[in-house]
C-alpha cells in the first residue's frame, strides 16, 4: 500500500455525488485490488462504516480483495457465445492457462454475432476457434 | 487520394479492423473511421465511394485498392438487401458518420430536435413523446411519455435523467453500437428529456464490459457540452453486476451502494436517484427521442408498427446466425423472416433448433412459433418476451436441458441476494435440473435429507414428481421475486421443458 496514492485517488473524487464506485474503480485499477487498508481509508473519507464499504466491494465482480498479478484472459460463456460453440473450447483454454494465466468467465462483451469472444485488458478478440484461443492464452 | 471508410466499432476492432486500416494507409489511402453499418458477418467492412468489401484482411488490401477482390465486393452498401429492408431511425447514421464529428452530426440533422424542443414548453414535449407511442426499449415496454409526465409533475427542484446503459443481456449490442457510433444522438435525447422534466444533471450508467463505449461517450460529452448546457451529463461505470441493469439496482449502484433491488412504490419517477424525481430510460429509448421531437416526428413514429407496439425496434441478430447484426425495423416482423430470410439461418448450416428472444430471461422459442409478430403483447400472450430486442439463434447441437440449467446458474451468480425465491431458488433449481437429467436418482434433495428437516420427504422422487417440483419452484420464483431476475428465470426454464422435453430425459 502506498498511502499517498490512495489519498490522491480519494481526493480526486471529493465533491462527486455517489463517489464510492468511481473511487473503487480507480483503487482497483491502481493496486489490483481493494484491500482492508484501502477499505478503511475510503470509509473514513466518505463517513461510511468499513462494513458498508466492504459490502460494496464484495458485491461487485470487478472488485477483488487481493491482488492477483497473473495475466488475465476473459472468455465469454453467455448464451450467444454458447450458441456459437464456446463450451467446446474451454478445456483446451484451461489447459493452456494452467496456473500461469487467469482464465475468467464473463457473461457478454457485446459481440454476440461473432463469438466465441475473449477480452484481454481493453482489447477484444472475436471469431475465436480452439487454436486461436489457445494461442491468445499462451501469448499472455 | 482514395478515401476509405472503416469502422472503429468494438466489433470491427475485435475482427481486426485496425490492421486493415494500417494496410490501407501504407498503400497511400486516407482512412476515415466511421460507425459500423451493423452487418457483422462482413466486418471488417471497407467502403470506398459507397461500394463495400468485406470481410477484408490485410493481405487482400492491395486487391481492393486495385478495384479487384470481387469475391469480397458487395456492391453499393446502401443497396444491400440487409440495409434496404430496414427502417432505420435510431440507427440512421450507422456506417455513414464519424462518431465524434460534430460537423457530421450537424450535417445529418443533429441538434435540430433539441433546438425545437427548447422552443416548446416541457408539457408540450412530453405530449409529443406520449403521442409517438414510444415504450421503454430496455425490456419493460413502459410508455415513456407517462414516465416523463410523472417526473414533470413531481415535487422537487432537483431532478435527474439517468440513462440505463447496462446492456448485460447476451445477444444484445444495440446500446453498445449506438453509444460508440452515434453518441451525440443519445446526448441530444437526454438533453430533450431534461428539458421536458426539469432536470439539471444526467448520468449514463455504462457496464464496465464496454470500455470503447465508455471512452467514446466521455469524449462526446466533452465535445457536446456547449450544445446541452446548462444540462450536464456524467458517465458512471458499472462493476460487473448484471442485476444493475434493473433500474432500482442501478440507482443504488449510482449512489455507491450494493446493487440491491428496491421495492416499488416509491417509483423512481418520484423518488429515484438520491431520493429525487428521476427519469430512468434505456439508451434506445432516449436515442429515439430526437427523431420524435423533429418536426412531425411523433406522428411518423406512431404510424410505424402494429397494435400498441409503435415505432421501430433495433433488433439484434446474434448467436449461431449467418447474417448477424443490427436490424432496425417497424414492429410486426416475424421471427421466421428475421431468422431465416434476413438472418440466412444458422452459421453452421445445421437446422435452427431454438431461438431465445429477450436475453437470458427470455423464453426459448420453438420453430413452430416463428409466425409470432414482433410485438410486446403478442409475445407476452405466448409466454415470451421481446426484452431489449436481442435474438440468439441455436442450431441442432443445443442441449435445452443444459440451457435451462444455465438459466438457474446465471440467476444464482447474478442475484442481488435480497429475496429468497431468487437467491435460494436459483441454486435449488440448478440442483433440480441435475437430478432430473440424472433420471431422478432415488435420493432425496440434500437439504431434505438433513436430520433437522423433520417433515421433509426422505425418499427420492420420480421423474414426474421432480418435474412437478420444478414447476412449483418456477411458480414461486415468478410470483415471489422482487424483480425480473428471479421473476423471469422461469421463462427460459419452462419454455425449454415445454417444447423440448426429450432433452430432459
Amino acid at each position: 500500500m502506498k498511502p499517498p496514492d490512495l489519498a490522491d485517488i480519494i481526493a480526486a473524487h471529493s465533491g462527486r455525488k455517489g463517489a464510492l464506485l468511481p473511487i473503487l474503480h480507480d483503487v482497483q485499477a491502481a493496486f489490483g485490488c481493494v484491500d482492508a487498508t484501502a477499505e478503511a481509508a475510503i470509509a473514513e473519507a466518505l463517513n461510511l462504516s468499513r462494513a458498508e464499504v466492504h459490502g460494496v466491494v464484495g458485491f461487485y465482480h470487478d472488485f477483488t480483495a487481493r491482488a492477483d498479478p497473473r495475466p488475465e484472459v476473459q472468455l465469454c460463456r453467455a448464451e450467444a457465445c454458447q450458441a456459437r460453440g464456446v463450451e467446446a473450447l474451454v478445456a483446451a483454454a484451461e489447459a493452456a492457462a494452467g496456473d500461469r494465466v487467469r482464465l475468467r468467465t464473463v457473461y457478454c462483451v457485446g459481440l454476440c454475432s461473432v463469438g466465441p469472444n475473449a477480452r484481454v485488458g481493453d482489447t477484444l478478440h472475436a471469431r475465436l476457434d480452439e487454436a486461436a484461443l489457445v494461442r491468445l492464452v499462451k501469448a499472455q | 487520394m482514395t478515401v476509405v471508410r472503416i469502422s472503429d466499432d468494438a466489433l470491427a476492432l475485435a475482427c481486426g479492423a485496425d490492421a486493415v486500416v494500417t494496410a490501407f494507409e501504407a498503400a497511400g489511402c486516407t482512412v476515415e473511421r466511421v460507425s459500423s453499418w451493423g452487418m457483422h458477418w462482413l466486418e471488417p467492412l471497407v467502403e470506398i465511394a459507397g461500394i463495400g468489401w468485406g470481410p477484408v484482411t490485410p493481405d487482400r488490401v492491395a486487391e481492393v485498392v486495385a478495384g479487384k477482390a470481387d469475391d469480397l465486393c458487395i456492391g453499393p452498401v446502401a443497396d444491400h438487401p440487409f440495409i434496404k429492408g430496414q427502417q432505420r431511425l435510431t440507427f440512421a447514421r450507422a456506417g455513414k458518420t464519424r462518431p465524434l464529428s460534430l460537423a457530421d452530426y450537424a450535417a445529418t440533422g443533429g441538434w435540430a430536435a433539441l433546438t425545437r424542443a427548447r422552443s416548446m414548453t416541457p408539457a408540450e414535449v412530453v405530449a409529443e413523446v406520449t403521442a409517438s407511442g414510444l415504450r421503454g426499449r430496455g425490456g419493460a415496454g413502459f410508455p415513456a411519455g407517462t414516465k416523463w409526465q410523472t417526473v414533470l409533475g413531481a415535487r422537487g427542484s432537483t431532478k435527474y435523467v439517468v440513462c440505463n446503459a447496462d446492456e448485460g443481456d447476451s445477444g444484445t449490442f444495440a446500446d453498445r453500437m449506438l453509444m460508440e457510433g452515434d453518441p451525440f444522438q443519445l446526448i441530444e435525447g437526454m438533453a430533450i428529456a431534461a428539458h421536458a422534466v426539469g432536470a439539471q444533471q444526467g448520468y449514463i450508467y455504462v457496464r464496465s464490459e464496454y470500455p470503447h463505449a465508455i471512452a467514446k461517450l466521455s469524449a462526446a460529452i466533452d465535445l457536446a457540452a456547449e450544445h446541452i448546457t446548462p444540462f450536464a451529463i456524467e458517465v458512471r461505470v458499472g462493476a460487473g453486476a448484471y442485476v444493475c441493469g434493473e433500474e432500482t439496482s442501478l440507482l443504488n449502484s449510482l449512489e455507491g451502494k450494493r446493487g440491491e433491488v428496491r421495492a416499488k412504490p416509491p417509483l423512481p419517477a418520484l423518488e429515484g436517484l438520491f431520493g429525487c424525481p428521476t427519469v430512468v430510460n434505456n439508451v434506445l429509448t432516449l436515442a429515439a427521442v430526437p427523431h420524435i421531437l423533429a418536426k412531425d416526428g411523433a406522428a411518423l413514429y406512431a404510424r410505424l408498427g402494429i397494435d400498441r407496439s409503435r415505432g421501430t425496434m433495433p433488433i439484434q441478430l446474434a448467436g449461431n446466425i449467418r447474417h448477424g447484426g443490427l436490424y432496425e425495423t417497424a414492429f410486426g416482423i416475424t421471427l421466421d423472416e428475421l431468422v431465416n430470410t434476413i438472418g440466412g439461418g444458422t452459421t453452421s448450416g445445421r437446422p435452427v433448433k431454438a431461438v431465445q428472444v429477450g436475453g437470458p430471461l427470455g423464453a426459448y422459442i420453438h420453430p413452430s412459433q416463428f409466425h409470432l409478430p414482433f410485438d410486446y403483447e403478442a409475445y407476452a400472450e405466448a409466454d415470451a418476451l421481446i426484452g431489449h430486442g436481442g435474438i440468439v439463434v441455436f442450431d441442432h447441437s443445443a442441449d435445452m436441458a443444459a440451457l435451462a440449467r444455465f438459466a438457474f446458474q446465471f440467476c444464482a451468480a447474478e442475484s442481488c441476494g435480497k429475496c429468497t425465491p431468487c437467491r435460494i431458488g436459483s441454486t435449488r433449481g440448478a440442483e433440480l435440473i441435475d437430478r432430473i437429467r440424472s433420471g431422478g436418482k432415488a435420493m432425496p434433495d440434500a437439504v431434505e435429507a438433513l436430520a433437522q428437516m423433520h417433515n421433509a420427504r426422505k425418499s427420492g422422487r420420480s421423474f414426474e414428481e421432480e418435474l412437478q417440483l420444478l414447476d412449483d419452484l418456477c411458480e414461486t420464483m415468478q410470483f415471489g421475486s422482487l424483480c425480473a431476475l428471479g421473476g423471469f428465470t422461469p421463462y427460459p426454464v419452462r419454455s425449454a421443458l415445454k417444447h423440448w422435453p426429450e432433452d430432459f430425459r
